[in-house]
C-alpha cells in the first residue's frame, strides 16, 4: 500500500542545532500513527515539516503520491492537512466561533454576503456548538465566550474540534490530551477513533503511553532527529517503547 | 483488566447537557464591570456624556446649544478621521506616526496638481488619495515583509513624507479665494449645511459614515475579525489560516487612504492648502484612540470608542475655552484622561470578575 503522506530525507537545522537528521516518515491511509520520542527528539519539527509550519532544509514531502512544497500552514490546510498545535493557535480575545472559522469564515447568502461581505454568525455559532457537543465539551456555556475565558483543557478541546471538523485528508494532533481532564481526554480518544472510522488517517504525538497504546495502529519511535523504528503496539509493551525511545534498548531492525 | 484500570469507563454514563449555573448577583459594581468587559466603548461614552452634562450645567445655553455642540463635531472632524485610521493600525498592535504627514502631503498634492499642472480637480483629488494609499502600503510592506517595528518605520516615514511635502510644495500656500474660484471640489468636505441651528459639514458627515462603516467591517466581516486576530497573536493567526502579511499591508494601506481623505477634509476646514498644517495630527489621533479605550497592545477595543475619544477631546477643548480657562488646562486634563483611560482599561481586563 502506498503511504498517503510520506517524508524522505527530511533535514532541518536551527543554526547549529539539528532538529531533523535525514528523517523518513510514512503515514498509510486510514491508520492512526503515533509518534513518540524524548523531549527534543525532533517530533514537533517533523510535524511542522509535513504540515507546512517550517520549510525543511532538505528532503521531500509527498501527499497522495504527489510531491508537495508547503510554504505555509495555510497551503497545507488547503491540501486537507489540519493540525492542532501544542500552542493551540487561537486568538484569545475572539470568540470560540470566530476561532473555529478563522481563515474560512462563512458568509451570509445573497446580497448581504456577496456585497456587504457579512458573516453568517448564526450558522457559524450553530456549527461550532454542534462540534463541541460531539466532543462532549458541555462545560462551555456560551459559544460567544472569548477563548481567553476558557480553561486550558476547554481551549484544547476547541482546537481539537476545529481540526476534526475541517480536516479532509490528514489530521495531526500534537499532544492533544496534555491539558485535558479525564472525561475530555476520553472524548478526544473516542473522537480520534471516529475520525479514523471516517477513513481519515491521524498522526498523534503524545507522551501518554496508555493513550498511544490504546489507539495507535503503528508507533513511530523518534530519536535524535530521525526515525529509529516503527513498532506494532500489539507486539511490544509500553516499557519496550520507552526503552527504544530513550536508547536503553536496541531497536528492532525491520518494522 | 482489573476494576481500577478501567477508571475512565464511567465517563460514558455522565450527564450530557450544557452546563448551567445560577447567575448570582455580583452587585452593582460587578454587573457594571461585566458590561464594560463586553462593551469596551462604554467607558468613553460615559465620560463623554458626563463631560457634556457638566459643561452644559456650568455654561448653560452658551455650550448646550445645537450650534456649539455641532461646532465640536466640526472641530474634531480631521482628528476623528485620522484617529479612525490610527485605530485600525493600533488594533493590529502597531502604531502609525506618519498619519498627519500623509494627510498633509495628500492635501498638498490635491492642491498643487490642480494649480501647478492644471489637472481637473477630480483627477487631482484621486491622485492625492492614491498617493496617501501608496505611502500607507509602503509602511505596511516594510512592517510585514521586512519585519521592521511599526514605530521605527512610521517614525522614519513621518520625517520623509514631511520633508518631501515641504520640498515639493516649496513651502507655498494656495490661497482660499483661488481654490473657491477655480477648484471648489477641493473644499467640498468643508461645505456647510444648516439643520435648525445645528451646522454640519460634509466632512462631519463623512466622519460619522466612516466610523459606522468601519464598525460594521470590523465586527461583521472576515477581514475585520482578522484585524483583531493579527493584533491579538500574529503567530496564532498565521497558524490558523490568516495571511498576516497581507492583512498588515492592507491595514496600513487603508489607513493611508483614510488619512488622504483627512487631507481633503483639511482643505475644506482651513480653506487653503497649507504644507504647514496638521502637524500634531499623529499625537492627537493616538490620544483619541487611547482615550477611546483601544489597547496599544492590539486586538482589543472598538472604533466607536475612538470616535467618543475624539469627541471627549473636542468637548473639553471647547468647554474650557467657553469657560474662559487658560488653554493649558485643556492639555492638563487631556493628559490626566489618557492615564485614567489606560488605568480603567487594566481594570476591565481582569477577566476574573
Amino acid at each position: 500500500m502506498e503511504p498517503i503522506l510520506k517524508g524522505r530525507g527530511l533535514v532541518k537545522r536551527y543554526g547549529k542545532v539539528t532538529a531533523l537528521d535525514n528523517c523518513d516518515f510514512d503515514l498509510y491511509p486510514g491508520e492512526i500513527l503515533a509518534v513518540i520520542g524524548d523531549n527534543g527528539a525532533g517530533k514537533s519539527s517533523l510535524i511542522k515539516a509535513v504540515s507546512g509550519a517550517v520549510v525543511p532544509d532538505a528532503g521531500t514531502v509527498t501527499l497522495e503520491g504527489k510531491e508537495v512544497h508547503f510554504a505555509s500552514p495555510i497551503e497545507a490546510r488547503e491540501a486537507g492537512i489540519e493540525t492542532v498545535y501544542q500552542t493551540l493557535a487561537m486568538s484569545p480575545a475572539l470568540s470560540i466561533a470566530d476561532n473555529m472559522f478563522m481563515g474560512r469564515e462563512l458568509r451570509k447568502p445573497g446580497f448581504r454576503g456577496k456585497w456587504l461581505r457579512q458573516l453568517d454568525r448564526p450558522a457559524m455559532e450553530k456549527f461550532a456548538r454542534d462540534k463541541l457537543t460531539e466532543l462532549g465539551l458541555m462545560t462551555i456555556q456560551n459559544i460567544n465566550q472569548a477563548v481567553e475565558t476558557l480553561s486550558g483543557g476547554q481551549r484544547q478541546g476547541v482546537a481539537v474540534a476545529r481540526a476534526a471538523a475541517f480536516g479532509s485528508k490528514v489530521i495531526i494532533l500534537d499532544e492533544p490530551t496534555a491539558a485535558l481532564g479525564v472525561k475530555e481526554s476520553r472524548k478526544v480518544l473516542e473522537l480520534i477513533q471516529d475520525v479514523k472510522a471516517r477513513g481519515i488517517p491521524i498522526i498523534l504525538i503524545s507522551h501518554n503511553m496508555p493513550h498511544v497504546f490504546e489507539v495507535a495502529d503503528r508507533i513511530h519511535v523518534h530519536r535524535l532527529g530521525k526515525r529509529l523504528c516503527v513498532i506494532d503496539p500489539k507486539d511490544y509493551t509500553m516499557s519496550d517503547a520507552v526503552a527504544f525511545m530513550t536508547g536503553a534498548k536496541e531497536a528492532p531492525q525491520a518494522a | 483488566m482489573s476494576q481500577s484500570d478501567n477508571y475512565e469507563s464511567v465517563v460514558s454514563s455522565a450527564k450530557s447537557e450544557v452546563a448551567k449555573f445560577d447567575d448570582d448577583d455580583k452587585g452593582l459594581v460587578g454587573r457594571f464591570h461585566h458590561a464594560l468587559h463586553t462593551t469596551p466603548a462604554l467607558v468613553p461614552l460615559i465620560v463623554l456624556l458626563a463631560a457634556v452634562a457638566i459643561f452644559g450645567l456650568v455654561l448653560g445655553s452658551k455650550f448646550f446649544s445645537p450650534f456649539a455642540l455641532t461646532l465640536i463635531l466640526q472641530q474634531v472632524q480631521i482628528v476623528g478621521i485620522v484617529a479612525a485610521a490610527q485605530s485600525l493600525v493600533i488594533l493590529t498592535a502597531g502604531i502609525d506616526l506618519s498619519v498627519g504627514a500623509i494627510a498633509v502631503i495628500s492635501s498638498v498634492i490635491m492642491g498643487q496638481f490642480t494649480f501647478r499642472y492644471g489637472l481637473p480637480p477630480t483627477v487631482a483629488v484621486i491622485c492625492g488619495l492614491a498617493v496617501g494609499t501608496a505611502i500607507g502600503a509602503l509602511n505596511g510592506f516594510l512592517i510585514a515583509r521586512m519585519k521592521l517595528p511599526p514605530f521605527i518605520v512610521t517614525l522614519g516615514m513621518w520625517q520623509i513624507v514631511l520633508a518631501a511635502n515641504f520640498l515639493y510644495s516649496a513651502n507655498e500656500t494656495i490661497r482660499s479665494q483661488d481654490i473657491a474660484e477655480n477648484a471648489p471640489l477641493l473644499q467640498l468636505l468643508g461645505a456647510k449645511f444648516n439643520i435648525g441651528g445645528a451646522v454640519f459639514t460634509v466632512g462631519v458627515v463623512f466622519l460619522v459614515v466612516l466610523v459606522l462603516v468601519l464598525a460594521y467591517v470590523l465586527k461583521h466581516t472576515a477581514w475585520g475579525r482578522h484585524v483583531y486576530a493579527v493584533g491579538d497573536d500574529p503567530e496564532a493567526a498565521a497558524l490558523s489560516g490568516v495571511n498576516v502579511n497581507m492583512m498588515l499591508i492592507s491595514v496600513y494601506a487603508l489607513a493611508g487612504l483614510i488619512c488622504a481623505f483627512a487631507g481633503w477634509a483639511l482643505i475644506g476646514r482651513i480653506g487653503s492648502v497649507s504644507p504647514t498644517s496638521g502637524q500634531l495630527l499623529n499625537i492627537e489621533s493616538i490620544t483619541a484612540v487611547v482615550i477611546g479605550g483601544i489597547s496599544l497592545f492590539g486586538g482589543r477595543g472598538s472604533i466607536m470608542g475612538t470616535f467618543f475619544g475624539a469627541l471627549i477631546v473636542g468637548v473639553f477643548t471647547l468647554g474650557l475655552r467657553l469657560a474662559g480657562a487658560d488653554a493649558q488646562w485643556t492639555f492638563l486634563l487631556i493628559g490626566a484622561l489618557i492615564i485614567a483611560a489606560v488605568a480603567v482599561d487594566q481594570w476591565i481586563r481582569k477577566v476574573a470578575a
